[in-house]
C-alpha cells in the first residue's frame, strides 16, 4: 500500500469532484458535504467513468405507492445504465455481494503532517500551512 | 416421460364447460328470465379462440361418445388412468368477457355451484377454482368470501389476457383475500379479446394466438413484479396455466438486469425480480415449450429451482400424447417434487387435506 498526495483540499471543496490519476490509476474524487469518497474511475458494469455519475439519495418504499429518497449525498448512480452504488464502500445497492465500484481511503491530512513523509508527493510542493487529499492505494 | 408412481396432483384439468342449459337451475328467477327471454341460453359462450370441436381442443382417444358420462370419462381418462391423488378442475367460462358486470358475477356464481354440485360433490379428487369476473372488483370479493368457506376451492381463476396487467392495484382486493383464506390466484391461456392478443396488433390466425399466450404469461410476471403484487401479499402464490415453461428464464435474466438500473421507479421491488419470482410464481408443466431433453434440463436450471413446476395434464386438451406426461430430461430429484410435493407447498388447501367441504356453511346470497 502506498499513500499519495493527491491535491491541496481547497482544488475539492464540498460538492465539487475531480478525477486524478494516481500511479497510473484513473480515480474519482468527492466531496459531498464535506466527506470524502475516493473511487476508480471505471463502472464494475460496462466501464463508464462514473465520475460523470449523479451523486443522490436512494429510493425506498414501504409498499407499492410509497415512496422515500432517503440517505442524500451517499449514493452515486453511473452515467450509462443507472447502477446505484454507496459511495462510502463502493457496493452495488442491488448486488452488493458481488458488485462494488473499487473504492480507496482518502482523507484530508494537514501539510505538517505529511512533511514528515513517508508520502508519495507527485505534483503538489507540499507546504506546512495548507491540507492536502491524501488517498491509499 | 410416464406417471411413476401413484398419488400425483393435477393442477390444470378442465371438465367440460356447462351448457347454459345446465346452468339455468344455478341462477335465481331475475338471472334466470333475462337469460332465456333474451335468447342468450343459445350463445355457446364458449372461451376459446377456436371451434370447441378442433382437434387441438381434445385427444382423440379422449373425446366422448355423446351418450357417455363426462364424470365415468374423466376418472377414466384421467383419475384412474394416471391414479391422481387430487386434481385441479379449471372452467374457463365466455361470461368472464361480459362487460355486464351484474350479470356475469351472477353467471360467475352459478358456474362456481355447477362445479360444486355437479362434479366436487361426486368426486373426492376433484378440486375447484373460483371463478370471478374481474371488474368489478368488489363482486369478485364477494365471490371469494362466498366460497372460501368451501376448502374444496383451492384457488382464484383469472385469464391471462383482460383489460389491464394483472399487477395492478385495483386487483389487490381480490389477492388479499385470496392470500388472507390460503388461496392460489391461478392465471389460464386466454383472452377477453378486449384488445389484441398482440402487442402489436391483431393476427390472423388461431395458430398466432396460440404463440402469443405465452408472451401474455411473461408480460404479466413482469406487472406482477413491477407493482408490488407480494410485498402487499406476501403469502400469495400465482400458478400459471398452460402459459408453456422455456420463456422464463429468459424473461427472469432481462427482468433483473433492466431492474438493476430502473430500481428508483419502483422502489418497493427490494430484490432481485427472479427471487421473488421464483418465490411466488409456478407454471403448469402442459405444454413445456422446449424441444429435447437436454433442452428441458437447461431451462430447469436456468430457472435455478425444481419448485416452480406444476404437474398437469390440461385434461382433455390435446397438448401431450399418449402416455408421456411429463417432458423427459427432468433431473430425478424434481420429479416428485413436480409431481407432488411443489403443488402441496403451493395451494394451502391442499396440505390442510382440503375438508370442511361438506359441512361448511356456505351463505346463499344469489342476487
Ligand atoms: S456502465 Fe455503469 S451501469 Fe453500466
Amino acid at each position: 500500500m502506498s499513500r499519495h498526495v493527491v491535491c491541496p483540499a481547497d482544488e475539492l471543496p464540498p460538492g465539487s469532484r475531480k478525477v486524478a490519476t494516481v500511479d497510473g490509476r484513473e480515480i474519482a474524487l468527492f466531496n459531498v458535504e464535506g466527506r470524502l469518497h475516493a473511487l476508480l474511475n471505471r463502472c464494475p458494469h460496462g466501464g463508464a467513468q462514473i465520475c460523470k455519475g449523479v451523486v443522490t439519495g436512494i429510493a425506498k418504499s414501504a409498499g407499492p405507492g410509497d415512496y422515500r429518497l432517503e440517505r442524500h449525498g451517499e449514493f452515486l448512480r453511473c452515467p450509462w445504465h443507472g447502477w446505484e452504488f454507496e459511495l462510502a464502500t463502493g457496493q452495488s445497492w442491488c448486488d452488493p455481494r458481488s458488485t462494488r465500484l473499487r473504492n480507496y481511503e482518502v482523507k484530508l491530512e494537514a501539510g505538517a503532517e505529511l512533511v514528515k513523509g513517508p508520502y508519495v508527493a507527485e505534483r503538489y510542493p507540499v507546504t506546512v500551512e495548507d491540507a492536502y487529499v491524501v488517498i491509499d492505494l | 416421460m410416464k406417471m411413476p408412481y401413484a398419488g400425483a396432483i393435477d393442477c390444470d384439468l378442465h371438465v367440460p364447460a356447462p351448457s347454459m342449459a345446465q346452468l339455468l337451475p344455478y341462477l335465481n328467477d331475475y338471472w334466470r328470465d333475462q337469460i332465456v327471454n333474451r335468447a342468450i341460453d343459445r350463445m355457446p359462450f364458449a372461451m376459446m379462440s377456436y371451434p370447441p370441436n378442433a382437434p387441438i381442443s381434445m385427444r382423440a382417444d379422449w373425446r366422448l361418445q355423446s351418450t357417455a358420462n363426462p364424470l365415468e370419462a374423466l376418472r377414466a381418462h384421467v383419475l384412474d388412468a394416471l391414479d391422481l391423488k387430487f386434481a385441479i378442475t379449471n372452467v374457463i367460462h365466455g361470461c368472464v368477457a361480459l362487460h355486464n358486470d351484474d350479470m356475469a358475477a351472477a353467471l360467475c356464481r352459478a358456474v362456481n355451484d355447477w362445479l360444486r354440485t355437479e362434479w366436487l360433490d361426486r368426486e373426492p379428487r376433484l378440486r375447484g377454482s373460483i371463478l370471478i369476473h374481474p371488474q368489478d372488483m368488489s363482486q369478485a370479493v364477494a365471490e371469494i368470501e362466498r366460497l372460501a368457506p368451501d376448502h374444496r376451492f383451492v384457488q382464484v381463476l383469472l385469464l391471462a389476457m383482460g383489460e389491464r396487467p394483472l399487477g395492478r392495484r385495483e386487483f389487490f382486493p381480490v389477492y388479499e383475500a385470496a392470500e388472507r383464506h390460503g388461496l392460489v390466484v391461478a392465471v389460464h391461456a386466454g383472452s377477453t379479446y378486449r384488445y389484441a392478443p398482440t402487442i402489436v396488433g391483431w393476427p390472423c390466425y388461431q395458430f398466432e394466438d396460440y404463440v402469443a399466450q405465452a408472451q401474455a404469461f411473461e408480460n404479466q410476471t413482469v406487472s406482477l413484479s413491477a407493482e408490488g403484487v407480494f410485498q402487499r401479499c406476501p403469502g400469495l402464490k400465482f400458478v400459471f396455466l398452460e402459459s408453456g415453461v422455456s420463456w422464463l428464464p429468459v424473461t427472469m435474466w432481462r427482468t433483473d438486469k433492466t431492474w438493476r438500473g430502473a430500481r428508483p421507479e419502483t422502489p418497493w421491488v427490494d430484490r432481485w425480480p427472479s427471487e421473488i419470482i421464483r418465490e411466488h410464481i409456478r407454471l403448469t408443466t402442459q405444454p413445456f415449450d422446449a424441444p429435447d431433453p437436454t433442452a428441458v434440463a437447461q431451462v430447469l436450471d436456468r430457472i435455478g429451482s425444481d419448485e416452480i413446476l406444476l404437474f398437469a395434464t390440461d385434461y382433455p386438451h390435446w397438448q401431450f400424447d399418449g402416455e408421456d406426461v411429463l417432458p423427459d430430461g427432468l433431473p430425478q430429484a424434481a420429479v416428485r417434487k413436480i409431481l407432488i410435493d411443489n403443488a402441496l407447498a403451493t395451494y394451502p388447501r391442499l396440505a390442510q387435506r382440503a375438508i370442511g367441504g361438506e359441512t361448511a356453511a356456505i351463505k346463499e346470497d344469489v342476487r
